[in-house]
């Protein structure tokens, strides 16, 4: 039985967490036995064949020319197609935005269990176990699949790709049998974040900053910090409730869960919910000025001091390293 | 215009998680139950609409157990003009299962807009809505941050990894709320009286077969014990000492 993987490509490239759930396909192949194979909806291929490096064996190309934005209603039909087609053990999503969106409509429409945000897959005696935190990672469940396919969506960076170099995917057509005449949710267009922006559930570094920035206009202070990292803003609920920073860099149970390799916490007191969305981070650094914030308990390390001096001197000292690097 | 908001009864956040004796589910005693704070959003936008169309319907749904009403009646108590419990004693049905139980409901109502939260905060599926939505063949926009409805079309856009995506459907139509999508009211003195005399229909949930099966819950292996490197700007070679050193990360 094969793996099959859902290829998310935007503007004509395909995007690295679909790199991630390739590779976590070679590793269930190998336990399961069985090919890789991908399916990418999209207007034209987006250099299918060099997916072979990431271990696809065969690239299912959904070709129509309203998929060049995200369609969810044609996307859904052309990986259910494939999947009536495949049969396989196994339908792996990235739970990227659009992965979450489409994710549960081709579950729905295989009659399948789709268990979403995997941290980790694994074979228990020939059958598939998902572990996804509950609770926005207060705890982990473990979930198996009482039919075939098991389908998950995988969260980003929680899974490592593969390098296969040399190796080409075998590009295949995909016919897609959908009514593009039908009432359906059309994607418009893309309004674009600011250039150079990074998602946080995609950042390698994350730069927060709570309530004790006192008000907007000291963000520049967390800016600076986060550039010269070279990673991105998040920011606590109350701050963003405020209107001080946007509702995307929220982090937190009802923001975005996320495992940077580094999260630096600056004025913020660590609330059950804010912790439950970036526990799972690498490492974790604190500024607060109270040593008994409860943001030190998750701390892997941590400076108790005003943040307004602390952040600045962090800062200048980082750029130190890296002009000297 | 008649609407459809469904809505979860789930622990409030500030819960410590425990596991049951069973291995596989989270011990509820003790636990505060709230509405999700995503359902929030998708009631209060359902009343701005029915206050933009000058009437219309709002019909809550929710499927659970005994307590399930308490949450229905503060959807009652918000605006709501009635509710349906789809009871069941199962635990923590499946997502699938969970569709199939409010589709077989739904179907039958004729809903306009048929609203749910991104997500729940306990299970954290984000499937339900997009699920409901296939079962019955309605389009669906997830994760609205914004939500215009003019001339029979509605318009949301939705935040993605490279900005946001404006995204137009028809009615009707299956909308699942994100967090700033409005700012939910609080409901008032009056709100909760006339709750009181609205009814709450009750059925039996039609869950179908289990599409998942729970192996067990646990819980996160503890951080390991960090350490304060020390006070104010004087301990940031310290730290970046550290990051660099031991952590790696610098
Ligand atoms: C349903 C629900 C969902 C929620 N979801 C989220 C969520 O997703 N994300 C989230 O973050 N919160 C969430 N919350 C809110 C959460 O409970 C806390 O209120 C919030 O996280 C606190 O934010 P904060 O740490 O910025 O502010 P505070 O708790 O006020 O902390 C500010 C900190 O700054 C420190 N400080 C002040 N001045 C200085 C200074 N000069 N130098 C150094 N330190 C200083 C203080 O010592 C303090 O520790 C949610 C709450 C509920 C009820
Ligand atoms: N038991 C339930 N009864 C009614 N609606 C539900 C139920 N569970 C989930 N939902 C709805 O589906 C949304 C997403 O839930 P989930 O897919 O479990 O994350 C919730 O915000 C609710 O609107």
């Amino acid at each position: 039985m094969s793996i099959l993987v859902f290829v998310e490509q935007r503007d004509g490239q395909v995007r690295a967490v679909s790199r991630e759930a390739l590779g976590e396909a070679v590793r269930l192949a190998a336990a399961l036995g069985g090919p890789v194979v991908g399916v990418c909806p999209a207007a034209a291929d987006p250099g299918l064949a060099a997916l072979g490096e990431a271990g696809a064996d065969r690239v299912l190309l959904a070709a129509h020319p309203d998929f060049a934005l995200y369609d969810p209603a044609g996307y859904a039909a052309a990986v259910a197609a494939a999947a009536r087609e495949l049969k396989p053990a196994a339908v792996l999503f990235a739970a990227s935005t659009m992965g979450r969106d489409l994710a549960p409509r081709v579950a729905a429409r295989l009659g399948a269990g789709l268990a979403t945000e995997c941290t980790a897959l694994a074979v228990e005696g020939g059958r598939l176990v998902a572990s996804r935190p509950v609770f926005a990672g207060k705890a982990i469940q473990r979930v198996a699949f009482p039919q075939a396919p098991a389908l998950a969506s995988l969260r980003p960076k929680a899974f490592e790709p593969v390098a296969q170099p040399g190796r080409a995917a075998a590009v295949e057509p995909l016919a897609v049998d959908f009514d593009a005449a039908a009432p359906r949710a059309r994607v418009r267009r893309v309004t674009a974040a600011a250039a150079g922006k990074v998602d946080l559930t995609e950042a390698e570094v994350i730069v927060s900053g709570g309530r004790g920035l006192k008000g907007p206009e000291h963000f520049p202070v967390v800016e600076a910090l986060a550039a010269a990292l070279g990673g991105s803003v998040g920011a606590s609920r109350p701050v963003v409730d405020a209107g001080w920073r946007p509702h995307a860099e929220q982090v937190g149970q009802t923001g975005k869960t996320v495992s940077p390799r580094l999260y630096v916490a600056v004025g913020i007191s660590g609330a059950i919910q804010h912790l439950a969305g970036m526990m799972s981070s690498r490492c974790i650094v604190a500024v607060n000025k109270d040593p008994e914030a409860p943001i030190f308990k998750v701390a892997d390390y941590g400076i108790v001091g005003d943040l307004f001096e602390v952040v600045p001197a962090l800062t200048e000292a980082v750029k130190g390293i890296q002009t000297r690097a | 215009m008649i609407q459809v908001v469904c809505v979860k009864q789930v622990p409030d956040t500030e819960t410590r998680v425990k596991v049951a004796a069973d291995g596989r589910n989270f011990d509820p005693a003790g636990v505060t139950w709230v509405l999700n704070p995503y359902d929030e959003y998708a009631v209060e936008q359902a009343l701005r609409v029915r206050e933009q169309q000058g009437g219309g319907e709002i019909v809550a749904v929710s499927v659970g157990g005994a307590s399930v009403p308490t949450a229905l009646r503060e959807v009652l108590a918000l605006g709501a003009d009635r509710a349906v419990h789809l009871r069941t004693d199962v635990v923590a049905p499946d997502p699938l299962a969970l569709a199939r139980a409010l589709a077989a409901e739904i179907g039958g109502l004729k809903a306009d807009l048929v609203w749910f939260g991104k997500q729940a905060v306990d299970d954290d599926q984000a499937q339900v809505g997009p699920m409901v939505a296939e079962l019955l063949g309605l389009p669906c926009a997830t994760v609205a941050a914004t939500f215009a409805l003019a001339d029979g079309r509605v318009t949301v856009e939705r935040e993605v990894e490279v900005g946001r995506e404006v995204v137009e459907v028809p009615l009707p139509v299956v909308i699942t709320a994100e967090k700033g999508l409005n700012e939910p009211r609080y409901a008032s003195l009056k709100g909760r009286m006339a709750a009181k005399k609205k009814t709450i229909e009750e059925r039996p949930a039609e869950l179908g077969a289990p599409a998942l099966e729970v192996v067990a819950l646990e819980l996160p292996p503890a951080r390991p014990a960090g350490r304060i490197v020390g006070q104010g700007a004087a301990a940031v070679p310290e730290l970046v000492k550290a990051l660099r050193d031991e952590a790696q990360v610098l």
